[in-house]
């Protein structure tokens, strides 16, 4: 069976054009042109059971100028409440790609923590990023992976030096709201040994986009015995097709904490994988998702067990509504030579609709004899004798649905650490189960 | 304003096409505590949640009233706000769902829109209820009943009864796996709910209950349907007998809901 390969609507000139009108260097330019061919040949991901071959990936405008903004009072009203009160925390906001503001706290920049655009970091901090750029995440992947390198137009650079704790909550916002825009964006965390960091981006597109592209990538790097927090809140608008790849490497005895609230409206395609490289390290993944409308999503889950004692915890709760259609896949794999490895994950899909459709696929690959594994996925409606109890307190049947149905999705909004973020969720999950 | 009034008459109920109550008659009205008692299976339980509304439940024949108004045409959450309460043998755990949000939706939903109660009205009342439970405040912030002790889940019960104010409550086995102090307090709390606008019932198997809220009247239950009333003395009579010399005079050979 062959598939049509549909060809790229930029062709190798606008790729290098691009690059030097951002006044790239010479390495990253290369990638990007190399990227560009491979984005040519490569297939589509396969995600499974969710078929993606007529969703609008590659169609989408990637040139823009944001407009910087010098204080948060200039900013929208839907993103200063995100960032809220606290002027001492470090934010960086984007528009369709372009830093517009930035904060970065003088004692943090006095430790050397850098924290800024992609574009500035290629830049500035060159030889530092080359070695972090698409190493736990790779090019080759597949088409998305490889047009995601030729042409990312946006991003973040997070670097945390060693031994150096950031308190405050590091945090990104990107906004996109130009229209038919694609948001091609490239994340940078690196925490390196015995520091410790919690970052959290949000994902906002705005119904101007109209019929959008977002290619994200997130790479995480999680040094020896360093601890980062990884929030999340993605939301993209309808016409918004999402390919979300969030991707992490642990060391030695580190730790990592997800917690991803995947609320977009459009098709999306998630892809969240963590390797745990070194001996004694963990990760715990936690995430929820709400489908509505006639949204398709595909969320994969992957872990990955190569030292010796690692950890994972892995929840995913979703919840389907109207006649929406979500897969969700996990995989925990444990590999040879990972003895004493233990990974558990839990998939729960609750159902509000006839018509909605939800599968939870659990897989577990396991190379070694001394481990623990275990798996437990559902597919479920709102429990009858939950919805008697409430209403029997004389709670409207609607309310009591939607008191269980913020119950269950509760998990992810109780980790973020942002006050601003933390509301933002529960009230897009108000939202969407209204 | 007028007493209220919770009347049942000749009530049958069946679970997946099998009967189980079979004529249950009782009126209490406001002011009034009933005792109902009766050996395990003879339908206590099943007459309960047949008047609140478990969807499970389906009555067959008969009629029950509050105030005149038809429960049976209302769905559960109607019942409720028309006034009534289940403090239920088995309540269920709402996980994410703090008691104090799931109380505060309770009450709001009965005040209805525009009418909510104010935050700190809701959190001093809270707090007074709790502490005459001997509750400790972290159980506002706990989800609804998530890792409650069998006896916790009971004193939660007994708070929303006391925070939602019904007209009428059922207290199914609400003593049942309380230690000696909780059913004092638990006991002390319904007792702060007594007036004439209260009626209530209690099913229990212990006197012990008895002893600390006073029935005006017992019920006993067999074969789906109220065999015999009487005073708080038929409540001691069975403590002490058990139910064969009650079944001796009444002719009763098998108390089941099957018989
Ligand atoms: N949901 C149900 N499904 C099947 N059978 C049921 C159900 N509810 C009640 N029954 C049956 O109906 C009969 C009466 O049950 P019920 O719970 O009303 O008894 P009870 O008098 O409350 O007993 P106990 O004192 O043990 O609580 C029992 O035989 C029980 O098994
Ligand atoms: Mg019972």
């Amino acid at each position: 069976m062959s598939t049509q390969i549909k060809p790229l609507p930029f062709d190798a000139e606008n790729v290098i054009n691009f690059s030097s009108n951002r006044r790239e260097p010479e390495w990253f330019k290369n990638i990007r042109v190399k990227a560009f061919g491979l984005a040519q040949q490569l297939p589509l991901p396969k995600p499974e059971k969710t078929r993606i071959e007529d969703w609008n990936f590659t169609n989408f405008n990637y040139e823009f100028n944001g407009t910087p903004v010098t204080s948060p009072e200039e900013l929208p009203d839907d993103v200063r409440k995100l960032i809220g009160e606290d002027e001492k925390g470090s934010v960086l906001i984007h528009q369709n790609g372009a830093a517009v503001f930035r904060n970065l706290s003088q004692s943090l920049r006095e430790k050397g923590v850098i924290f800024t655009d992609l574009s500035t970091a290629v830049q500035k901090y060159g030889d530092l990023l080359q070695k972090y750029y698409f190493k736990t995440s790779q090019i080759d992947k597949h088409k998305l992976t490889a047009l995601h390198a030729a042409m990312v137009n946006g991003g973040t650079f997070l670097y945390v030096p060693k031994n150096v704790q950031v308190e405050l909550p590091v945090q990104s916002v990107s906004i996109q709201d130009a229209p038919s825009s694609g948001l091609v964006t490239h994340t940078i965390v690196v925490a390196e040994q015995g520091s410790s960091v919690t970052y959290v981006e949000t994902y906002l597109s705005q119904s101007s986009v109209g019929e959008g592209v977002a290619n994200v990538i997130s790479e995480v790097y999680v040094g020896e015995n360093a601890r980062v927090k990884f929030g999340v809140v993605d939301h993209l608008t309808e016409g918004v097709v999402g390919y979300v790849n969030r991707q992490a490497n642990v060391a030695r005895d580190g730790s990592l904490q997800w917690a991803l609230g995947q609320m977009n409206d459009g098709n999306t395609v998630s892809e969240n994988m963590t390797t745990l490289e070194g001996d004694g390290s963990s990760v715990d993944i936690k995430a929820v998702s709400i489908g509505s409308g006639s949204q398709r999503q595909n969320f994969d889950n992957h872990i990955r067990h190569v030292g010796k004692a690692t950890n994972s915890r892995l929840l995913v709760r979703g919840v389907q509504k109207d006649a929406a259609n979500s897969i969700f896949n996990a995989v925990t794999k444990i590999e040879h030579g990972a003895s004493k490895a233990d990974g558990e994950q839990t998939q729960r899909v609750l159902m509000l609709s006839e018509k909605a459709r939800g599968d939870a696929n659990p897989i577990l690959l396991i190379d070694e004899y001394d481990v623990i594994a275990g798996h437990a996925a559902s597919v479920g409606r709102v429990d009858p004798a939950q919805l008697y109890y409430l209403m029997s307190r004389g709670i409207r049947k609607e309310a009591a649905e939607k008191l269980i149905v913020e119950g269950f999705l509760k998990p992810v909004v109780d980790l973020l650490p942002i006050e601003g973020v933390k509301k933002q969720l529960a009230g897009l999950i108000e939202r969407k189960t209204r | 304003m007028a007493v209220p009034e919770l009347k049942i008459e000749d009530l049958h109920v069946s679970v997946e096409e099998k009967p189980i109550v079979k004529g249950f008659n009782l009126d209490i009205k406001g002011g009034e505590i009933h005792a109902l008692m009766g050996p395990n299976g003879t339908g206590k339980s099943t007459v309960a949640s047949a008047i609140m509304g478990h969807p499970k439940y389906e009555v067959t024949r008969g009629r029950a009233t509050l105030d005149g108004k038809n429960l049976l045409e209302m769905e559960v959450d109607e019942r409720a706000r028309a006034g009534l309460f289940l403090a239920m043998q088995y309540p269920s755990e709402v996980s994410g769902v703090t008691n104090a949000d799931f109380l505060r939706t309770a009450i709001n939903g009965r005040r209805g829109e525009g009418n909510e109660i104010p935050l700190m009205k809701f959190i001093k009342t809270l707090d007074k209820k709790m502490n005459l439970l001997e509750m400790d405040q972290s159980f506002a912030e706990r989800y609804v009943n998530e890792g409650f002790s069998g006896g916790e889940k009971k004193r939660n019960e007994i708070l929303q009864l006391m925070m939602l104010e019904p007209k009428f409550a059922i207290l199914d086995e609400i003593d049942s796996g309380l230690d000696i102090d909780a059913l004092k307090w638990v006991a002390k709390g319904v007792n702060t709910m007594r007036s004439d606008n209260f009626g209530c019932l209690m099913i229990t198997h212990y006197q012990r209950l008895l002893n600390y809220i006073k029935p005006d009247r017992v019920h006993v239950m067999m074969n789906g349907r109220i065999v015999t009333s009487g005073g708080p003395e038929l409540a001691l009579r069975l403590e002490k007998e058990g139910y064969d010399g009650l079944k001796k005079d009444l002719g009763i050979k098998d108390e089941t809901v099957e018989a």
